[in-house]
């Protein structure tokens, strides 16, 4: 990759960053919760995107980001307060602001007007009379036959009250060509005088570079406004340091030039320590400034050490990981088998590998593993717009972020998160109006909650709307074929009737979730990653809609079973119970295909070792064990197999990548003895028999 | 394992196996590992030459029975059997054969052609014969031990 792509690459990872930085401070200032250091954090956010993207010359970007960050400065300062109107127009900038990063990443484009009209919103709130920054030059600049420059530089406190840092500027300009830098002191105040967000500096630097004067301004560019700064051109200099001068840095470090010939000179008088003033200090040995600056940064890269890899290498070390847990436990087996003690040196050696073993994979499954925060940030932009286009209120509460769950899991829980959240607020909540008439404060809350249970992410999202309208329901599936007028259902079942195809309760189709995908798009999604979905309702007080995912979709939480001597796996997401038929519960429903009863309703039987033509003959239901599994779109069936050998992990492996997809077989796996066992496509199998049958199932929660 | 490129004889260096009372080759280039016969975890619908699939170091190896293949009778494998690892294309498969019996060196003129029979099996696998030592080796192609069409189908 071309260099400048690389570093464009990155900028627009931080960008990401900084956007979710962004927004989670506007949220905490929007709560109230939020500190001074929250604010500035938010400004250095916007701060930091509109410099970058003036390295990349992106006109736009920094335009807005310069407004943006106006309206914050005047925050910080307190000259803008922070109601309601002023935080929501804050928002609503950082979801412009996050488009038009995306729009410059992408080449894409923006809705122009919507940024506009953010501007001028943001004129009115804080009357910013300021001029447009020009957009910076990347271009070299043209050089005048000068050869020295003396530069006079006096910050004022907003300069650092906006995180600017002058030992960069100074490292800045360095780039022009060598500096000489000297602090002047005079105007620094008794120590009981000084106010310490105050600013009594004045850097008076020799600059030795053949430039244009627009290039030194346009180091200063971004600060102009914040200091005094003198440019005046100079005679090739003499060195203006004197012996026993003091260069002061700005984080608190002091350097005391020597002249080359060095003789004894005394130590200089006490030095006003510049720990009390400018900005916050860190303890520095005597260096150069820039130095200094440099070693700051390393630190502070230290405390936050990540790197980025290709996930790629991360896969290729799982799958080897993967392996090496296979032939551990197969020598473990092997070990067993050769008849040694397990007292002896051998046996305890390979316990102590086979804990390593085990605490490796976990350590490589966390390399994948990433908090959910990632996703959990874009719902309340999602909160604010379906709230505004449904006229209601909302309010967004998250618990849990730092949840962790594999990378391809967070991929792909995001979609059926947005829908659960956009149904929450377009059916779940009730319109101010109804919720004040119900008691309930007019803005509704919606909160999303993940969690770790037993090996699985839980994730919860739950609203304190109306609840499910029962009667309602019932009487939508009545009219839709999807169960009986005579079926009695209790209320959980009812509840559940909302994820049956072809199913939806608004009355009126909206914009928002009633295009068409109703709630079964988002089970069906969720049941492709393994995962299983419900639903709790309480009338007036709202409803809980529960997703539970496996961590990883490298592994699958299987059951081991066995048909006519072959070993299967079946995903234990897809078993709702395991049961002993007994004889007198099984009816034939034609020469081929029995059916069960089971809870009143029938559900056809499946013999797992026939579908899968292993075997002409059918097994005797008593003599065997059933499963009931549930396939896409909740249709049930019975499985029938010769044991059940447990629950097991197993690391999912691809039957196409050597041969080709076999019907019936999801995937395969290898099993603690080397071999490969088989993964069963459940809805395959259950599908397989529906068209055999192509009649409808009795099944009470059966769905056309 | 180094084919030389010799560009006017094209030598190249073939490994020959039993099947049954019958020996074949294919080039050497083709060939990933030799390893010995474990028992493979039948596939259901397949085809009755695929025996199924085994595990090789966490990859899923489909088997061929090379006997069935080509048409020969069916044995049933046992530990004297072996598995020879080949690439074809982006796949590798495992052919299931009695034993390795030799390596050789041949060039295009060594080869004669395979005299012009009905049989469809024939056609499709065998590129040429090879005479040593008073044996006859058959040259077969790999390219349609899983055939593509057949590879669709279900």
């Amino acid at each position: 990759m071309d260099p400048m792509a690389a570093i464009r690459e990155t900028f627009f990872q931080e960008c990401e960053e900084q956007l979710a930085e962004l927004e989670a401070g506007l949220i905490l200032m929007e709560s109230g919760a939020a500190e001074a250091e929250t604010v500035n954090a938010v400004f250095r956010a916007v701060h930091s995107i509109k410099g970058g993207a003036g390295i990349f010359a992106l006109d736009a970007l920094v335009r807005f980001a310069h407004v943006f960050e106006t309206a914050l400065d005047q925050v910080r300062s307190g000259t803008l307060a922070t109601g309601p109107g002023v935080m929501n127009l804050l928002l609503r900038a950082a979801d412009v602001l996050a488009d038009l990063v995306r729009a410059a990443r992408d080449n894409g484009a923006v809705d122009e007007t919507r940024t506009a009209a953010l501007v001028v919103e943001f004129t009115q709130v804080s009357n910013l009379g300021h001029e447009l920054p020009p957009a910076p030059k990347s271009q070299p600049t043209v050089c005048a036959p000068v050869p020295a420059w003396h530069i006079s530089f006096t910050p004022t406190p907003a300069l650092y009250a906006k995180a600017n840092e002058t030992a960069l500027l100074l490292r800045e300009l360095r780039r022009l060509g060598p500096i000489e830098a000297t602090v002047d002191t005079t105007h620094l105040p008794e120590l009981s005088e000084m106010d310490p967000e105050g600013a009594y500096l004045t850097w008076n630097i020799t600059l030795e570079a053949d430039c244009a004067e627009q290039a030194i301004r346009n180091v200063f560019e971004f600060v102009e406004d914040d200091c005094h700064l003198e440019i005046a051109a100079a005679t090739p200099a003499e060195p203006s340091l004197k012996p026993g001068d003091i260069i002061t840095g700005d984080n608190g470090f002091s350097f005391e030039f020597f002249p080359p010939p060095v003789f004894d000179e005394e130590e200089p008088p006490a030095v006003p320590e510049p720990e009390h003033h400018a900005p916050p200090p860190a303890p520095v040995a005597k260096q150069n400034p820039v130095e200094a600056m440099a070693a700051k940064a390393e630190s502070a890269a230290a405390v936050s050490a990540t790197i980025r890899v290709d996930l790629d290498r991360v896969d290729r070390m799982i799958d080897l990981v993967g392996e090496l847990v296979i032939n551990e436990a197969m020598l473990s087996q092997r070990v067993l088998e050769a008849g040694i003690a397990r007292a002896s040196g051998v046996a305890m050696a390979l316990e102590e590998l086979e804990h390593l073993t085990r605490e490796i994979q976990d350590s490589v499954m966390a390399i994948r593993a990433q908090p959910v925060r990632s996703v959990f940030q874009r719902m309340p932009r999602l909160v604010r717009e379906v709230a505004a286009q449904t006229g209601k209120q909302a309010r967004l509460v998250t618990e849990g972020e730092g949840t962790e769950v594999d990378k391809t899991v967070i991929e792909r829980i995001a979609d059926p998160l947005t829908h659960m959240i956009r149904n929450a607020i377009d059916h779940g909540l009730e319109s101010p109006e109804k919720r004040l008439a119900a008691g309930k404060p007019a803005e509704g809350l919606v909160r999303l909650t993940a969690l770790h249970r037993s090996g699985r992410i839980v994730l919860e999202v739950s609203d304190d709307g109306a609840g499910i309208n029962r009667a309602r329901v019932k009487e939508k599936a009545i009219e839709n074929g999807l169960i009986s007028p005579d079926a009695t259902l209790t209320d959980d079942e009812i509840d559940n009737l909302i994820f049956l195809p072809g199913f939806s309760t608004a009355s009126t189709v909206s914009d928002i979730s009633g295009r068409g995908v109703g709630m079964d798009v988002v089970r069906q999604s969720v049941a492709a990653l393994g995962g299983r979905i419900s639903i709790s309702s309480r009338p007036g007080h709202g409803s809980t809609f529960t997703l539970s995912l496996p961590l990883t979709l490298a592994v699958l939480d299987g059951m081991v079973i066995s048909a006519r001597g072959h070993t299967l796996i079946i995903p234990l997401g897809a078993i709702v119970e395991t049961l002993k038929p007994k004889a007198a519960d099984v009816f034939p429903l034609d020469g081929e295909i029995n059916v069960i009863r089971l809870r009143g309703g029938y559900v056809p039987m499946v013999d797992v070792a026939a579908s899968l033509g292993y075997s002409d003959e059918f097994v005797e239901p008593d003599q065997s064990v059933a499963l009931l599994v549930e396939g896409e779109g909740g249709v049930r069936a019975v499985l029938l197999a010769d044991a059940i050998h447990g629950q097991r992990q197993v690391v999912i492996k691809s039957l196409e990548a050597n041969y080709r997809a076999v019907p019936g077989i999801a995937a395969a796996t290898v099993m603690g003895d080397g071999r490969v066992a088989l993964i069963l496509d459940v809805d395959a199998v259950v599908k397989t028999t529906r068209s055999e049958l192509s009649r409808p199932e009795p099944s009470v929660l059966e769905a056309h | 394992m180094g084919q030389s490129t010799n560009s006017d004889a094209n030598i190249r260096e073939l490994i020959a196996f039993r099947v049954g009372r019958q020996e074949f080759c294919i080039n050497v280039m083709a060939v990933r590992e030799i390893r010995g016969w474990t028992a493979a975890t039948a596939l259901p619908r397949s085809p009755r030459y695929v025996r199924g699939v085994i595990n090789l170091r966490g990859a899923v190896l489909p088997i061929v029975e090379l006997a069935v293949r080509l048409g020969l009778p069916s044995n049933e494998p046992s530990a004297r059997n072996v598995i020879i690892v080949v690439q074809i294309a982006h796949q590798q498969i495992g052919l299931l054969v009695d034993a390795v019996s030799d390596i050789l060196t041949a060039n295009d003129a060594n080869i004669q052609p395979t005299p012009d029979v009905s049989s469809d099996l024939v056609k499709t696998f065998v590129k040429g014969l090879l005479p040593v030592d008073g044996r006859m080796i058959s040259l077969i192609s790999l390219d349609h031990v899983l055939p593509q069409g057949e590879m669709e189908a279900a």
